[in-house]
């Protein structure tokens, strides 16, 4: 599928490991990475411009609102920018930027999209190719509309078969990352297909996807298919391409996941591959759940933890934080009584910031502090303390470890067999 | 004229993150002053680092260096740092990327850091794609970047290249 990505750009199929220059559909950064961009583009003459202000996007989500005056300065010389050249800042209140971009489907089929964040993986859940790069290469593109690639080689990946009802998104992306290594796939395009494909829901897509920088990838696709058009046609009233790779395509790849087979998973510390089966690590004591960040702050995410905290309460002496990653989501999970269950539990609930995932605000980890969190990586020190550890799960196991206060299997406390993915974008849970 | 690059090998491991090189959280500290995050480079794997290093040195790492974050300040840190290339037996993408556009030679050679031990000479032709370590007399070859990237990081990064050009590379 990446080969008809860059042909419709480019005219042609170009072979893998070519240098193309792309004209791109959308550029995007953050709070943490605008600052050098601006710096690069003020003392460069040539790159001091906006190529097409409908195009770019920034974003203040990383230390939203800001928690320290370094960071307050850094959001004025945003509003500045986004004011003298026209361009759109989705401000505190909005969101993170790689759900936000979803949910104003900035991100559709076939589009060329780069953002000064890793995490911009995440866009291709939407068969967009959407990968991460730093702030020079951001300036650069805002500035020139273009950018240079290193096509890169095909990998399929099949997920195949029904995978168990309490089976999410985070546990299919972990399963992987713990088979392939954090290097498994350095420069490669993951091409997700098979028969599974129909039980991953457009949440669990984005989730799977913006986790393919962890193992290195250049970009994680997932097709325009039905599922993925119902989705825009629900949430955006938008009829988008299907877009599907060539029965013939060629990979340099092929690996197999079996769906079926697939239990909870978590990453232990210090590493985002170092993944084992949760009931390896049942009763490891729990400072602090987190349930958020562009890798499970979404609706789907809210419904399965409150499917086991409903009822119950966050156990005492761990502390949960929950922070939906946009105002939309929000609001959402406000309507459907969803935030009452939490706050009810006993989290600490806000929203739209990436907040203790980089260890910004909003809940840091203190000297030998032990974290479950729903977020994407668990170096030491990235959450807080340099000793303290965290390790990464899905939105039911976090949650299962926040009424018990340890490392917890979430199965025997999810209550009804109904599946955590929730294919249907219509669908809206009923407490 | 020839690009050589010449230093002392710094040893380092497998999946050396942006993470390890400066964490995430200074970033929101110390936003933007580049200076005042040297003393936390490394700080996790070799306390004390930005006192270590000599100008000129040469990082000798394993399998997936630059794992992590698009963060900049990784790659810049490293050379203000004083660090003259980094050879690995892979980088992640976005590591590669920003280090070449601002200036920070990567080199990706499988043989070199098998044999390389701390404090080792390491010389790199960075046109004629060869690195030897010069204490173990082992040489090892590597793909040259391509011609523009090579202007690039001859320059001294995109911007240096932008602006003694007068144009953009492409």
């Amino acid at each position: 599928m990446t080969e008809k990505l860059f042909e419709a750009k480019t005219g042609r199929r170009p072979a893998a490991g070519e240098i193309v220059v792309v004209p791109l559909d959308l550029v995007y950064a953050h709070d943490g990475t605008f600052g050098l961009a601006v710096e690069v583009m003020r003392q460069t003459p040539l790159l001091d411009r906006v190529f097409d202000p409908e195009k770019v996007a920034l974003f203040i989500d990383h230390a939203a609102p800001a928690p320290t005056v370094a960071a307050a300065l850094v959001h004025q010389a945003m509003r500045r920018f986004a004011r003298e050249k026209g361009v759109k800042l989705y401000d505190v209140g909005n969101g993170i930027s790689h759900q936000v971009v979803a949910d104003e489907a900035l991100v559709r089929p076939g589009y060329f999209v780069v953002g000064a964040d890793s995490h911009t993986v995440t866009g291709g859940a939407f068969a967009a190719f959407a990968t991460g790069v730093g702030s020079t290469d951001a300036a650069l593109a805002i500035a020139t509309g273009k950018l240079w690639f290193r096509v890169p080689e095909q990998v399929k990946l099949i997920l195949d078969g029904a995978p168990p009802h309490h089976v999410m998104g985070k546990d299919i992306v972990l399963s992987i990352i713990g088979m392939v290594g954090s290097d498994g796939m350095i420069y490669k395009a993951v091409e997700y297909q098979g028969s599974g494909l129909r039980y991953v829901s457009m949440d669990s897509r984005m989730t799977i996807s913006n986790m393919a920088v962890e193992m290195g990838a250049k970009v994680g696709l997932f097709p325009s298919d039905e599922i993925a058009r119902e989705w825009f046609r629900v949430n955006h009233g938008l009829e988008v391409p299907r877009l599907e790779p060539d029965p013939g395509a060629e990979y340099s790849d092929e690996l197999t996941v079996e769906m079926p087979s697939l239990e909870p998973v978590v990453a232990a510390p210090p590493n985002v591959d170092n993944v084992k089966p949760v009931t390896e690590v049942e009763g490891v004591e729990v400072d602090q759940v987190f349930i958020g960040s562009c890798t499970n702050g979404r609706y789907e995410d809210y419904v399965a933890a409150a499917r086991i905290l409903k009822g119950r309460r966050v156990a005492e002496g761990t502390r949960c934080v929950a922070i939906p990653a946009s105002r939309r989501v929000y609001r959402k999970l406000l309507r459907n009584g969803i935030i009452d269950i939490l706050v009810e539990a006993g989290c600490f609930v806000a929203y739209g910031t990436c907040g203790p995932c980089i260890g910004a605000h909003l809940g840091l980890l203190g000297q030998g502090e032990v974290a479950v969190s729903t977020t994407n990586r668990n170096f030491t020190g990235r959450m807080g303390h340099k000793e303290s550890k965290v390790y990464l799960a899905s939105p039911a196991t976090a949650a299962a470890a926040a009424v018990t206060g340890k490392i917890t299997d979430p199965r025997p406390l999810l209550r009804g067999d109904q599946p955590l993915m929730v294919v249907d974008p219509s669908y809206s849970y009923t407490p | 004229m020839a690009w050589i690059i010449r230093g002392r090998a710094w040893r380092l491991g497998d999946n050396i993150s942006t993470d390890h090189i400066i964490s995430g959280k200074y970033k929101f500290a110390k936003i933007n002053k580049l200076e005042d995050m040297l003393p936390y480079v490394f700080e996790e794997v070799i306390p004390g680092f930005y006192k270590k290093v000599q100008p000129g040195d040469v990082i000798v790492a394993g399998r997936g260096f630059g794992y992590g974050s698009s963060r900049e300040h990784a790659p810049r840190l490293l050379k203000l740092a004083g660090v003259g290339a980094v050879i690995a037996k892979s980088f992640h993408r976005i590591f590669y990327r920003n280090a070449i556009n601002i200036g920070l030679p990567v080199i990706v050679a499988e043989r070199i850091p098998d044999v390389t031990q701390q404090g080792d000479t390491i010389t790199i032709d960075m046109e004629g794609g060869v690195v030897r370590n010069e204490t173990r007399g082992v040489e090892d070859r590597f793909q040259p970047p391509p011609p523009v990237l090579l202007e690039i990081l001859r320059a001294g990064g995109i911007v240096e290249y932008i602006k003694r050009n007068n144009r953009l590379p492409w």
